[in-house]
């Protein structure tokens, strides 16, 4: 059974749903406080998957996630590196995806003793935080989180709501913005909301609200090159319920065959890298890049 | 005990920098300083304002050297992808100066007001090995237009800064250095004279003190000490006032009242005693609406920081609101997110502590658009009040991770220099800890932050009027709140209640230590000595210390052999705790500095010394003015609907969206139906339902009714309609009537005025009325008075502003029901009688006309209420909506566009006072009570009109496969054809800011 660490620091805030959108998937879940592992009482390595939720770490305060990767990085960077190279998954959700911005593993460019900062996620265009639901496809088939296609071949979509001040992801160059559409390190983008006559989703193009912040080629997630380690500013864990759902009085919960309770799109990722942990843990898989 | 979260650093002769952060032009707008430019531009009256915006740290220590700075500056100070940074040496004071002809404003908060970040700072740095440093933050901002003086004084006031807490500095001006020297305090017990004195003088002490005391109390305090033949130190005298104070004690609602109801010409009608006017209505009420219980409902009522009742066997839900209104008054932002912080704390030491779920607001403000040059001397326009409190509470909520789902917005003239904020909060708590049991013997341990100047005066400021000069004089009683420390508070306390480390907790609120440790030790006694209470700078004195209302603290009985063990979690946490007293048997309140006792109090003086005192109060019956929608004085009648787009347009009605998403209401993933619902997510829900439990189908509904609209005219029956309201909102989306809580929280002016008072008594006897009438009870409330504002040209008084907030039980969550109109050719059920209500209307408050009967509560209106709740639990409802303000037409239209399907209403059918004769635009615009509107399939009306057999319900129209509102009169003629986009526009344009 896969092993899933959710950590916890001042402002974290999003733990509890996170944990349960694992348990839900069949993982094993702990939720340690950040400094279990900084006081060595317990180790990243312990693990298949290591999960920074939502919140905000310390207040959101000098930029969102600022200081619970300097935290990370001060005193856990060689485990932390350790834990990426050996192949194993790491996720960040919202705050949990500006810290690993923040920390350079994500887009993961460099090394361990330096990454590069190529990328930030900031203010948003609104100039506030916004609470709302999204339409997410993804865009890549490296990303052990994340199916490309659904079951029709069709690219996958699923919505989530959005819930945050800080999510404008930007790049520092075009060059770095041409390396991760080169590496499909694009891993999410937000999507209009509404679906076309055909029934796909338009690019969102930059257009509010369907691009909730005015993120660089709406990108709303990221992987590295390996894609095993990812990070996204929607909340799927906020979408495992059918009742979760925004408009579920419209449409209805779940189909029959399906428990209203695990009926939400947003497992989607959960049980991905459950799957793929567990294939990782038996000895038959590897990350999906292949490495 | 654990490492401090400020380090109190002797540092002044080290090594001091100041390194600024600048936004690259490269990255893209900036925010920022588009909020900034657009705002100057709007103020200054000038075009193309351009604005750029710097973040400023101030670092000074001992181990602070050029490449620890360096460090520091790329791993915390800058973020390189989009900020550019320099690092300049500082000695002394600096002058930015003007850069590139741009004026330069570099904005600070005043030594000693709370800066959260500089705390993260300080985790930083110390995660980077750099200990002992004293940091201060600050912002500059630089405006590339010319500025003269009298600009740059309304851009520093209205735009940068508030005055209260913030000081702005210009270009050449010199910036005195951010590393204030305190100076440590040295003991000087000062004793108070009051022996002998005259009322006259009494008063003078009172006032001069700030302690808010009245005449009687202060010849009562004389008397005591005479008694017992000494003078009242000033701890003493401070922590009477705060005890005293009617925040913290509600002396004029359970004070003896005399309430006489005149009649028009002021002659007696009836005299009615009140020996406990709370005890006598709305505590009465529950006490006989649980008489009715049939399996205990009501857990914990009127004893603690929150009242609770029960979810299931094995939870209890708690629900408190509370007031911030003054302290908002004075400083929007800090005020309303101290507000929510210190409702969120009576959620946790509720009990041995419960976990908030659900946070709700409810704010009241001047309107929006009020002309600048209106805005009376003193008082911040309100805009920036409201942007302040809405920021506030966003900032404060969703740093906590609790979602904020449910709340109101009204305006009124009369709110201009008193705003009303009400926070609420929502927690779940296990039944078996639903009480504290304090021992004589239990450790007395403080929680959180650390104490310093803040809100001094907090608890009796709140208790008077606001002047013109509250703005500088009180700013000592603004508080700003720092989320993450209460957030680890939260953390930590729901670990320590588990493993049962404590037997009582308390909140530190108004009144601070002096209101935490005298309310916990009343019934045994306390000795604590105010040394060990950890201090964010030196200089305070023993009675600062004790009645200081610095945020996110809470006190702790803990016995003494659990106490390593609490103080090891804490540690883990990163929390400070400290142990600095202990609970005893004596009965006395006892404080020491230096070992010299500073107050020794009895807590039966302190408690059940204050003086009784009979209020009078007054109220004045006078027959509702004749109030037609029809026969405007000869401008013939208004057509409706361009009415009805006016009053969507009226910002008491309008889309509050704007407000809504800037709040997180989905954090913590319990949302079952959300605050905005329908085809785009924008319609206005009438509650919001939450799954306490991850696993179960159960759930509760929170929501609230107001109308302040009302309260001038009838305040008896504003109190039924609130109650009505905030039950139709519960039911509506699928709440069980038989298990609804409410609280009440009363608003209003100065009581000392027999009429303000007597308002006041007749809402209070709605309440009890409606409790009885539709069986729920009151399980907490809340009182603020003295709403007043007082300007050069006389007095402001708020109109009577009494909230009510629900929280319903539902049973089954998959069964609940959005207000949005779900399909194409359903029929729409009227539910409840439209009868000629139109006081307080909406329809008249546009046309500005007066008059009018406010409305009732019908004699059917629980049964109403109950044939709704088996319709939806049925499923036979497809939406449901209530009819509050702007009656049918406004509900009917809200149910069309938010689920963008249009909708026919026949008049001549829905179900009228038949002996009353109504005119369309009455039908359409009347604001009966206990009215829902049903969207059902044609094919179920017959079995839903069955549910409501001898009650008031009709089939009353149908939605349409195209997008028009339609209403049509008796005669067959349309009175109302609106497309239905154009209605949604009229709804948000007003408040989408």
């Amino acid at each position: 059974m896969a092993k899933v660490v959710v950590i916890k620091a001042a402002g974290i805030n999003a733990d509890e749903e996170m944990v349960h959108a694992y348990r839900l998937s069949g993982a094993d879940v702990e939720l340690l406080h950040v400094s279990t592992l900084l006081r060595r009482e317990r180790t990243l390595s312990e693990f298949d998957i290591f999960v920074v939720p939502g919140g905000f770490s310390y207040g959101d305060d000098l930029g969102a996630g600022t200081v619970l990767a300097n935290q990370l990085r001060s005193h856990l960077q060689r485990d932390i590196d350790e834990f990426v190279d050996s192949g194993k998954l790491v996720m960040g959700i919202c705050n949990g995806f500006q810290v690993l911005v923040r920390l350079g593993i994500l887009p993961g460019w460099g090394s361990g003793s330096e990454w590069e900062k190529a990328a930030s996620l900031i203010e948003n265009v609104s100039g506030h935080y916004e609470d709302r639901w999204v339409r997410l496809q993804v865009e890549t088939d490296r990303c052990a989180f994340l199916p490309s296609t659904d079951a029709t071949g069709q690219p996958t979509v699923f919505r989530s709501p959005v819930a945050h001040a800080e999510g404008r992801f930007v790049v520092r160059d075009a060059g770095a913005l041409a390396r991760l559409r080169e590496n499909g390190q694009i891993a999410v983008t937000y999507r209009r909301y509404e679906p076309a006559e055909d029934g796909s989703f338009p690019v969102a193009d930059g257009v509010y609200p369907d691009n909730p912040n005015g993120s660089t080629l709406d990108i709303a997630g990221i992987c590295n090159e390996r894609g095993n380690v990812f990070g996204m500013m929607p909340h799927p864990e906020r979408f495992v319920h059918g009742l979760q759902s925004p408009n579920w009085t419209r449409t209805g919960h779940s189909d029959e065959s399906t428990d209203v309770r695990e009926s939400g799109e947003g497992l989607l990722p959960f049980r991905c890298a459950v799957e793929h942990a567990d294939s990782i843990r038996s000895g038959v898989g590897s990350v999906r890049s292949g490495s | 005990m654990s490492a401090p979260e400020f380090a109190v650093a002797s540092t002044q002769d080290a090594p001091a920098w100041e390194v600024e952060a600048f936004w690259r032009e490269s990255s893209g707008e900036d925010p920022r300083a588009s909020f900034f430019a657009k705002e100057a531009s709007d103020w200054l009256e000038a075009e193309g304002v351009r604005a750029s915006v710097s973040d400023l740290y101030y670092l000074r220590g001992e181990n602070l050297d050029e490449t620890a700075l360096e460090r520091a500056t790329r791993r915390l100070l800058s973020d390189p992808v989009v900020q550019t940074c320099e690092a300049r040496s500082v000695v002394g004071a600096t002058t930015p100066g003007l850069a590139d002809g741009a004026h330069t404003a570099t904005v600070r908060k005043k030594t000693g007001v709370m800066e959260p970040a500089e705390a993260s700072l300080l985790r930083g740095l110390a995660d980077l090995g750099i200990d002992d440093v004293e940091v201060r933050l600050a912002q500059r901002v630089r405006f590339h237009t010319s500025l003269d003086t009298a600009q740059k004084r309304i851009v520093a006031e209205k735009i940068l800064s508030n005055p209260a807490i913030e000081d702005v500095f210009w270009d050449e001006d010199s910036i005195p250095s951010p590393f204030a020297a305190a100076s440590p305090y040295e003991l000087e017990i000062q004793s108070v004279h009051l022996s002998g004195l005259s009322d006259d003088e009494l008063i003078e002490v009172s006032k001069t003190g700030q302690l808010s005391l009245d005449l009687e109390e202060m010849r009562t305090i004389r008397d005591h000490f005479a008694e017992l033949g000494r003078e009242p130190t000033d701890a003493e005298l401070e922590t009477l006032a705060q005890t005293w104070s009617e925040h913290c004690c509600h002396k004029t609602l359970t004070a003896r009242i005399e309430h006489k109801i005149l009649d028009e010409s002021g002659a007696e009608i009836e005299t009615t005693i009140f020996e406990n006017l709370l005890r006598e209505t709305i505590a009465r009420a529950t006490d006989e609406v649980r008489e009715r219980e049939t399996e205990p409902f009501c857990l914990s009522v009127f004893k603690d920081n929150a009242g609770v009742v029960a979810f299931d066997d094995e939870l209890g839900i708690s629900f408190k609101v509370e007031t911030h209104n003054h302290p908002s008054a004075i400083e929007p932002y800090g005020g309303a997110g101290t507000g929510i912080g210190g409702v969120l704390r009576d959620t946790l030491g509720t009990g041995l502590g419960a976990k908030p779920i659900v946070n709700t607001d409810v704010f009241c403000f001047g309107p929006p658009d009020l002309p600048r040059d209106q805005v009376p001397a003193g008082a911040l326009h309100p805009m920036n009040v409201l942007r302040g409190v809405v920021s506030g509470v966003r900032d404060y909520g969703n740093r906590m991770g609790i979602p904020t789902a449910s709340g109101a917005l009204y305006f009124d003239e009369r709110y201009v220099g008193n705003p009303l904020v009400y926070c609420g909060s929502v927690g779940v708590i296990p039944r078996d800890k639903v009480d504290k049991d304090v021992h004589p013997g239990d450790r007395i341990v403080a929680l959180g932050g650390r104490t310093g100047r803040d809100g001094i005066h907090g608890a009796t400021f709140s208790s008077v009027e606001l002047t013109e000069e509250s703005e500088t004089l009180s700013s000592g009683a603004v508080q700003i709140g720092n989320a993450i420390t209460e957030k680890k508070v939260l953390d930590v306390l729901l670990e320590a209640r588990d493993l049962g480390l404590y037997r009582g907790v308390t909140d530190c609120g108004a009144g601070g230590f002096s209101s935490a440790v005298g309310e916990m030790g009343e019934l045994t006694g306390a000795r604590v000595d105010l040394n060990k209470i950890p201090l964010k700078y030196e200089g305070l004195s023993y009675w600062e210390i004790w009645i200081s209302e610095a945020q996110e603290r809470m006190v702790f009985a803990v016995p003494p052999e659990r106490l390593d063990e609490l103080v090891e979690l804490y540690d883990r946490h990163d929390v400070e705790c400290v142990d600095f007293g202990e609970f005893t048997d004596t009965g006395r309140l006892e404080l020491f500095y230096d070992g010299q006792s500073v107050c020794d109090l009895s807590m039966k003086f302190l408690h059940d010394g204050r003086p009784a005192v009979t209020r009078p109060s007054t109220f004045r019956r006078t027959p509702a003015g004749a109030a037609s929608l029809e026969d405007a004085s000869g401008t013939g009648a208004p057509k409706a609907g361009e009415l009805l787009k006016r009053i969507l347009s009226s910002p008491n009605v309008a889309s509050k969206e704007w407000v809504i998403r800037q709040y997180d209401h989905e954090v913590q993933g319990r949302s079952a139906l959300k605050p905005l619902v329908g085809v785009a997510q924008d319609g206005p829900g009438d509650a919001s339902v939450f799954l306490p439990k991850f696993d179960s189908l159960r759930g509760v509904a929170v929501a609230c009714g107001m109308n302040p609209c009302y309260g001038d005219l009838d305040p008896y029956r504003m109190a039924l309609s609130a109650f009505d309201e905030s039950f139709r909102n519960v039911i509506a989306v699928g709440g069980n009537p038989g298990q609804i809580a409410v609280l009440d929280n009363f608003c209003w002016g100065n009581t000392d005025r027999p009429e303000t008072l007597g308002s006041l008594v007749e809402a209070a006897r709605g309440c009890y009325d409606a409790a009885i009438a539709l069986g729920a009870p009151f399980i907490s409330g809340k009182d603020s008075l003295n709403n007043e504002f007082r300007t050069a040209d006389g007095l402001l008084s708020i109109p009577p502003s009494l909230l009510i907030s629900s929280i319903a039980m539902v049973d089954d969550a998959t069964k609940c029901v959005s207000m949005d109109l779900k399909g194409v050719g359903n029929r729409l059920v009227l539910v409840g009688e439209t009868r000629r209500e139109l006081g307080g209307s909406h329809a008249l408050k546009v046309l500005d006309r007066e008059g009018g009967e406010v409305p009732d509560l019908p004699a059917n209106a629980l049964a109403i209420h109950e044939a709704v709740a088996r319709v939806i639990a049925s499923g036979r409802a497809k939406s449901c909506h209530d009819l509050s303000e702007g009656g049918l037409a406004v509900a009917a239209a809200e149910m069309a566009f938010s689920g963008d399907i249009g909708a026919e209403i026949s008049l001549e059918k829905v179900p009228v006072d038949t002996a009353a004769d109504l005119g369309d635009l009455e039908v359409l615009f009347s604001e009966s009570n206990t009215r829902y509107l049903l969207e059902v399939s044609a094919d179920q009306v017959d079995a839903v009109l069955a549910e409501f057999d001898g009650l008031p319900a009709a089939d009353v129209g149908e939605t349409l496969d195209y997008h028009i509102f339609r209403c049509v009169n008796s005669a067959g003629d349309t009175v109302v054809a609106e497309a239905i986009a154009d209605l949604k526009r009229a709804w948000q344009a007003p408040l989408a800011f």
